[in-house]
């Protein structure tokens, strides 16, 4: 394949350019394939598999509760939904109820996943484009975010905190008024935020217009998440299936609504996540307010033996729908575990939506969907 | 619209080609149902669900390809942003030669998505735009994700496998 | 520097009897001072561009080296010098390893005419605003050869960009140059700077409505010319690795690193000469000042000082600002930047007949206007930063937006 786009691009006077799998934009290792005039790319195929570990493959030979370690590593940016999405999928193979206390919990670490995740994603847009200190400003939020999170469960990154059945660690004592403070401080910093790159002009001259994606190409390529709801499909698995405590709160789905320039446009989704982390303070102070007390784990047995049976557990990951298929054959592990990913069909679409592009656009592209590639290739 | 009804739907419409669906468990009510289709019916049963308005399960969340080692089961996890729901539609492969039609028509994101199967499970999928591997090397011998698979000692003469390295202490 | 030369020969006797000598080595000695002098004034810019950097990022930047890291870019340098000097295989060697002199020269050669003092000049050129034009040229070629020769994609597209770049703006910097160039009525920095006074309202910049204009318009350029952001395209980062000097490592690496930075001063220096009254001291006229040689140095330090100034803004701006596409680059410089100083050159000869027909109190009167227009400007901006770090608790939400 390669050898045939070369002998393609030699006979059009097309120039092969290719980036990564060492590129600073390419967030992570995955390789762009440009076969441009110059500046102007025709296209840009993605060739992944750089990151793959077979994930998959290890979670048949574990027991179940063992696997949970292994889904931090399917997003390092959001451990928490990847912990989330499997322990969703085992519980319902299970058939248990998970407490009150556990789902609310739940919903607090993964909020403030979502924050710190987030603030990679737009900062390190902001990057791409060549700002680099919103970026720095986004880190040092969630070095707090991190600080909170290590506080609960002793890790910064990969959290392996939601377990099967509940979560690991209760609140220790303190940790509701330290984020609560977090909380306080981080709403005028995200003006702030907004007022350093958001509303600049032009990172909206780079952004808007550029790597425009419509609804419909969105939903066939199985975008999910911000990226889905920048081309303005109105869907969030939070509102629309819900799961965990979020029938309990009040929160808005942030969509894209062309706001400097077409639906769906690279500068769309950056709003999106913006005004997305402001909903998720929303929710975690609803959840801090109303959190019950009780168990933080379930009643489980001791092995794990689910019955025969199909379970999928999606989560609205700050990538977007995080689901596990799992399949039971009846033994203490699982037969198949399937993961979907969001950075997954964000990358399928590059190819697409790359026509016509220029280099520097396809950086705005690549930062736009928020990939990370270990998603792609778990 | 209920799972039920779907598949009653489907089965009016297919007729014979849908095959046994999944019984609801009182004791687990959110497992994935799945309902089974022959294998070359596919694409037309998965037309009809995209586009019927009252399935229209527009979003294809993902193929889940499954070894079990008498047949290779493929999952369609499809989503319906209209009706909120979930379902699966399964069908079974022969094991020695998976062959099956491809939904890329259908679904863009499934172009990637058989690609991985084809790559991990070695299933062939016809009229599929860009059959290549994904994730493995272009070059790699196996599917990994078949249960009977076997990793080559080495690849390009660098091994695999390595000693564990806590093995001598 | 011949003003000085005969100052030195009514003082030194050797001068008298080896003229020819006694010159050579004076313009060696300026030279290596000057050279001298600038890597001093490269190097710890690089230092203070890191420690504002790091400020803005709520970090801490280079503190480990010398008092607050003030001695980072000599550690810098000598890591550098240390490396090896690695040459890709399939590189052009020859024309990689000769590219970086272009750049380093053509930087360095416009320190010959940029003034610090009556004295303190290397040559006044008579068409010294030409001759620097024509010197930051040789950095394009410096910039395509590295990209040509080091056989890399991202290296090639990176020194095409810059070509198109640089000299595209090249022309828009002429014609804003040009334009305070018409009231001065010289090509000489220091006839130029002669003709302005010290005081601020007695700069070139406010001198008429269209230098006034031209002062951003040749601010704006020449940061293009320099590589800085938001114009860094041919080092973009996050597009092209690290553009033209992907390849490179080392000492020559170190040059082209050099080379950017002094051209910072570069930057600031020309426009202190050219629009902001260069060396001359408030209050003292030019005889007073060319004869005593404390006030010239007094003249340098203002000189430096406004400079610096400058330097500071391009480094705040870095740090601030994204980066914009190439096609919007260019776009930027065609459709708007040289029509526009077109505009502004004609509206300069214009002023030109009018002033000359109008009673000079008017004239001045505008000059004053202009000077407390800028001053509002800089109140402005500095009010802004202010508030962006102190007032952002109860600032507005941007709620059009949402």
């Amino acid at each position: 394949m390669e050898n045939a786009l070369n002998k393609q691009a030699v006979s059009d006077d097309l120039m092969i350019l290719n980036m990564g799998p060492q590129h600073p934009s390419t967030h992570g290792v995955i390789r762009f394939v440009i076969t441009g005039d110059g500046e102007v790319m025709q296209r840009a195929v993605p060739h992944v598999g750089y990151l793959h570990r077979g994930i998959e493959k290890l979670a048949e030979g574990l027991p179940y509760p063992s696997f949970v370690p292994f889904t931090d590593r399917v997003d390092y940016l959001a451990a928490m939904f990847a912990n989330h999405g499997y322990a969703m999928a085992v519980e319902r193979l299970l058939g248990i109820e998970v407490p009150r206390r556990a789902e609310y919990l739940r919903v607090i670490v993964s909020e403030l996943n979502r924050i710190a995740s987030h603030l990679i994603g737009v900062g390190a847009m902001a990057m791409d484009i060549g700002a680099f200190t919103p970026f720095l400003h986004g880190i040092r939020e969630r070095e707090k975010l991190n600080d909170i999170i290590e506080e609960l469960c002793g890790a910064r990154l990969t959290y392996n905190y939601i377990r099967v059945g509940g979560v690991s660690f209760d609140f220790p004592q303190g940790l509701d008024a330290k984020i609560r403070a977090f909380l306080d401080t981080f709403e005028p910093l995200m003006e702030e935020f907004d007022r350093l790159i958001t509303v600049n002009e032009i990172l909206v001259k780079r952004c808007a217009n550029v790597a425009v994606i419509d609804a419909e190409t969105a939903k066939s390529y199985g975008l999910v998440g911000p990226n889905l709801r920048g081309s303005g499909v109105d869907w969030d698995l939070r509102r629309d299936l819900p799961y965990s405590a979020y029938p309990d709160f009040e929160f808005n789905v942030c969509l894209g609504r062309g706001f400097r320039g077409t639906l769906g446009d690279a500068y769309d989704r950056f709003i999106v996540r913006v005004q997305e982390m402001q909903e998720s303070v929303k929710i975690i102070r609803q959840a801090l307010d109303g959190l019950p007390e009780g168990e933080i784990k379930g009643k489980l047995p001791r092995k794990l033996k689910p019955a025969k049976g199909e379970a999928y557990g999606a989560v609205e990951s700050a990538r977007g729908e995080l689901g596990y298929h799992v399949i039971s054959d009846g033994t203490d592990k699982p037969y198949r575990v399937k993961i979907r990913a969001g950075s997954f069909n964000a990358t399928s679409i590059v190819e697409h939506a790359s026509r016509g592009l220029m280099i520097a656009d396809l950086v705005v592209l690549i930062a736009s969907l928020d990939v990370i590639a270990p998603e792609i290739d778990r | 619209m209920h799972f039920d009804e779907i598949v009653a739907r489907l089965r009016e419409r297919f007729g014979d080609l849908v095959g046994e669906a999944d019984e609801p468990d009182p004791a687990r009510p959110s497992l994935l149902p799945g309902v089974f289709v022959r294998a070359d019916s596919v694409t037309d049963v998965c037309r009809f669900l995209h586009d019927e308005p009252a399935m229209a399960f527009e979003h294809l969340s993902c193929i889940t390809g499954t070894d079990f080692k008498d047949s290779i089961h493929l999952a369609y996890v499809m989503t319906s942003y209209v009706h909120r729901q979930v379902i699966a539609l399964k069908v079974k492969l022969d094991r020695d030669d998976p062959s099956i039609r491809t939904v890329e028509e259908i679904w863009a994101t499934a172009n990637w998505n058989e690609r991985e199967i084809y790559d991990l499970l070695g299933v062939y999928f016809e009229g599929h735009s860009d059959l290549r591997r994904l994730l493995m090397p272009d070059d790699w011998v196996g599917h990994p994700l078949r249960k009977d698979y076997q990793e080559q000692p080495d690849y390009h003469e660098i091994p695999t496998t390595r000693e564990n390295p806590l093995g001598k202490y | 520097m011949g003003d000085f030369f005969e100052y030195l020969k009514s003082q030194w006797s050797f001068a008298q009897e080896h003229p020819a000598l006694a010159f050579f080595l004076l313009v060696v000695g300026y030279g290596i001072v000057m050279i001298g002098f600038f890597s001093a004034f490269a190097g710890p810019v690089t230092w203070v561009e890191r420690r504002v950097a790091g400020r803005m990022q709520c970090r801490i930047g280079p503190n480990r080296v010398g008092p607050h890291g003030f001695l980072q870019w000599l550690a810098d340098g000598l890591k550098n010098f240390l490396k090896e000097d690695l040459i890709p295989n399939a590189a052009d060697k020859i024309l990689f390893r000769i590219a970086v002199y272009p750049v380093f020269a053509g930087v360095f050669l416009t320190f010959v005419v940029l003034p610090l003092g009556p004295w303190i000049v290397g040559a006044d050129l008579s068409v010294g605003v030409v001759y620097l034009l024509a010197v930051t040229a040789l950095v394009v070629t410096g910039i395509i050869m590295s990209g040509w020769a080091s056989n890399s994609k991202w290296s090639l597209l990176g020194g095409i960009r810059s070509a198109a770049q640089m000299v595209s703006y090249e022309v828009a910097a002429g014609m804003a140059l040009l334009t305070a160039i018409i009231p001065a009525g010289s090509l000489s920095f220091q006839d130029i700077i002669e003709h302005q006074g010290g005081w601020p309202w007695q700069w070139l910049v406010v001198y008429s409505p269209a230098t006034f204009l031209a002062f951003f318009v040749y601010f704006t350029a020449s940061l293009a010319e320099g590589n800085r952001t938001p114009f860094d395209l041919p080092e973009a980062e996050s597009e092209l690795v690290a553009g033209y000097n992907t390849e490179y490592s080392g000492m020559r690496f170190l040059f082209f690193a050099f080379a950017e930075w002094a051209n910072l001063y570069v930057i600031g220096a020309v426009i202190t000469a050219v629009f902001l009254g260069g060396w001359r001291i408030p209050g003292v006229d030019i005889a007073t000042q060319t004869n005593n040689i404390w006030l010239q140095f007094a003249g340098a330090a203002i000189f430096l000082t406004k400079a610096s100034v400058l330097v500071f803004v391009t480094i705040w701006l870095r740090w601030t600002l994204p980066r914009l596409r190439v096609d919007q680059l260019m776009l930027m410089c065609w459709k708007y930047f040289v029509p526009f100083g077109i505009g502004l050159v004609v509206l300069s000869l214009f002023w030109q007949v009018l002033a000359a027909a109008v009673p000079t109190w008017v004239t001045s009167a505008i000059s004053v206007l202009l000077t407390l227009a800028g001053a509002a400007l800089v109140a402005g901006m500095f009010w802004r930063a202010w508030y962006n770090i102190r007032a952002g608790k109860d600032a507005p939400v941007y709620t059009w937006l949402i």
